[in-house]
């Protein structure tokens, strides 16, 4: 109950800490098989580079793409770029053209320019199947966006030289052609403090839940085993209602489950900086905090009680309580982000009560929320606890058992 | 003096379409009594001993246990009545000292109390040096030892005992019978119900002979067996059930 989840909100952290700086810090190594050697594509190479998203390696011992290839597929590299060796010569041609367009509409130049065929061999982006979609169309942005200013470069130097003669100025081609707006990238927070979302901020809730969870193996298969080793027609049978055993039992088990998620808080916020992963930053609201963690051992108690009482053996309660907390979380969202979840599983989504908790502690965790932000999913949350608690207490009707 | 247990037109079915497990039942046992009821397999003991404990819930008829009804003062019947069933009845994985702590606090008693009984039970049990011992490891007649010692912790005035002796040898079978006689002198009504015939004769100083859910036979032992003219609970079982398999 307390061994696997540190060690799951550890791994599970640090795997995709790796994901996170992957996109935030660190460069995706691309291989870079120019065939071009002039200015234009030279000058592409180092716009790539400025894109920062990249950790350029060109390659120049390969014979052809098939080599290129076969490197992607040994994983040297999971994306590779091919400039093709007449690149510079068509954006020369292109930005002529454009500039020669341009300059006609202006009335400043004769309609002597010769126009280009669209029939540009195209830049190639060889990918590994296992990237993914978002993140390839993310690299395809940053391409274009080089491209971009390249072909936009040679179109205003045309221009320029054609209007004046001259050569256009380094600052001034710079300002022409580079962003003048800066974008800044501020995280939404609802109270004033802010946090920076990392791995650990989004991982140790998650995996709190799902610990907390867990304890269905443990409490499940206790319910079970004193079914089957007759304890229970014992404590029917002596003076002390046997509810109040079944309340006792979840009230240890909430204690449990509370433990469990000071002790994974704690790691995070003590033991991580150490391991080299961020450090978890506790939500400004405490109450709230064990509020959330509070109700939500309680569903984890009403719901392991459920399935301890409606199996009929340790091994149906094992089997059936892992896999359905397996379940609920990916439909919670706790193994993917309930935002990418197709339409259709939004309802279903609603029915895990491991979405409701995991909404509130990322109101609280990385959203700087307090209680008044987190009611509207601490209301669905009790409302599956008590009905998991009505079933249970049904179930135990059903059998006799109280 | 109201009799320890009194049935009145007590009947019960499972759910489902199994037949009656209780028919129109009435029987009386009175305090002070060991009181054995038998019957072949499937005949319904085990479901009289149910019904009797508040274990199974009754929707016709009566049973009352020194005057209180079952189903109305299921908590304060649990005081007066203790439970031996035919399967171990504790935490296998506790040690007998584990188990007694626990058990003891659930019917009620103090800490004191239930030290001094683990100690006197225990030593009357033959269990002291195993104490402290998961009961698991024990032997089958070291649990049926438990199971009863559990069971009398709380010092019911009716002790029902579903097969105490099931498994055991002669020697802790003999031990359990010595002390539940003891028992029985001490005031406790002993209800028990068990297929050991030779076991029964030595305890039981009244019997029932129970059958598809009915009382077939109720009354002394010894009026019983003059008036079937049998020498042991073993042929009388035979004339009043028949010879034919029954499961």
């Amino acid at each position: 109950m307390f061994l696997m989840p540190i060690v799951l909100a550890i791994v599970i952290a640090s795997v995709q800490n790796s994901t996170f700086e992957l996109v935030n810090e660190n460069k995706l190594p691309v291989l870079l098989y120019n065939k071009d050697s002039s200015e234009p594509a030279r000058e592409l190479e180092i716009a790539l580079a400025k894109v920062g998203m990249f950790d350029i390696k060109k390659v120049h011992d390969i014979q052809n793409e098939a080599d290129l290839k076969s490197r992607i597929n040994t994983k040297d590299a999971l994306v590779a770029i091919v400039i093709p060796d007449n690149y510079s010569e068509e954006v020369l041609k292109k930005a002529k053209s454009v500039a020669g367009e341009a300059l006609k509409n202006i009335a400043i130049q004769e309609d002597s320019i010769q126009h280009t065929a669209d029939n540009i061999i195209p830049v190639k982006l060889y990918y590994h199947p296992v990237l993914q979609r978002s993140f390839r169309k993310s690299i395809d942005g940053m391409l274009q966006s080089a491209l971009q200013f390249i072909q936009s470069k040679y179109i205003v130097k045309n221009v320029y030289y054609a209007v004046n003669e001259e050569n256009i100025p380094e600052a001034l081609e710079k300002q022409i052609i580079t962003n003048q707006t800066p974008v800044t990238e501020i995280p939404v927070s609802k109270g004033d403090s802010r946090q920076i979302p990392n791995a650990t901020q989004h991982n140790i809730p998650a995996w709190t839940i799902f610990a907390m969870f867990f304890i269905v193996i443990s409490l499940g298969s206790s319910v079970v085993r004193e079914k089957l080793n007759g304890s229970i027609i014992r404590l029917r049978t002596l003076p002390t209602h046997f509810g109040l055993a079944i309340i006792s039992k979840q009230i240890t088990y909430v204690l449990v489950t509370m433990l469990q998620a000071a002790v994974i808080f704690s790691i995070g916020m003590w033991l991580f900086p150490q391991i080299g992963l961020p450090a978890l930053s506790l939500p400004a609201d405490k109450p709230a905090l064990l509020l959330v963690t509070l109700i939500c051992g309680i569903c984890a108690a009403s719901f392991a009680i459920c399935v301890g009482v409606f199996s009929n053996t340790q091994e149906q309660a094992n089997g059936s309580g892992a896999v359905s907390v397996v379940l609920l979380a990916a439909i919670g969202g706790l193994l993917v982000p309930s935002f990418v979840m197709p339409s259709s599983f939004r309802f279903i989504m609603q029915l895990s009560p491991l979405h409701w908790c995991l909404e509130a502690y990322y109101d609280l965790f990385l959203e700087g929320g307090n209680l008044r932000d987190i009611w509207m999913n601490i209301i669905p949350l009790l409302v599956i606890t008590v009905l998991l608690q009505i079933i249970a207490f049904y179930g135990l009707r059903r059998k006799s058992l109280i | 003096m109201p009799p320890a247990i009194h049935i009145e037109n007590l009947s019960f079915e499972y759910k489902g379409n199994a037949p009656k497990a209780v028919r129109q039942l009435s029987l009386r046992v009175e305090q002070g009594d060991r009181f054995g009821i038998f019957g072949p397999n499937g005949a319904g003991k085990t479901t009289l001993m149910n019904l009797m404990t508040g274990l199974l819930p009754y929707t016709s008829g009566s049973v009352q246990l020194l005057g209180h009804e079952v189903k109305n003062n299921k908590k304060f019947i649990n005081t007066l009545l203790g439970f031996v069933p035919q399967d171990f009845s504790f935490y296998h994985e506790l040690s007998p000292v584990e188990n007694m702590e626990f058990f003891g606090a659930w019917a009620g008693l103090h800490k004191k109390e239930i030290a001094q009984k683990i100690n006197d039970l225990l030593s009357i049990m033959s269990l002291q040096a195993v104490r402290n011992k998961p009961v698991n490891t024990f032997s089958g007649g070291m649990k049926r030892r438990v199971n009863l010692a559990i069971a009398v912790m709380h010092e019911p005035q009716i002790l029902f005992l579903d097969e105490p002796t099931v498994g055991v040898d002669v020697q802790t079978r003999h031990a359990i019978i010595h002390y539940l006689k003891t028992l029985n002198a001490n005031g406790t009504t002993l209800v028990y119900t068990s297929h050991q015939l030779k076991e029964a004769e030595d305890l039981c100083n009244k019997i029932a002979m129970i059958d598809e859910g009915r009382i077939i036979a109720s009354d002394t032992l010894n009026e019983l067996l003059k008036e079937h003219r049998q020498d042991g609970l073993e042929g009388l079982f035979l004339t009043l059930t028949g010879r034919e398999y029954r499961d």
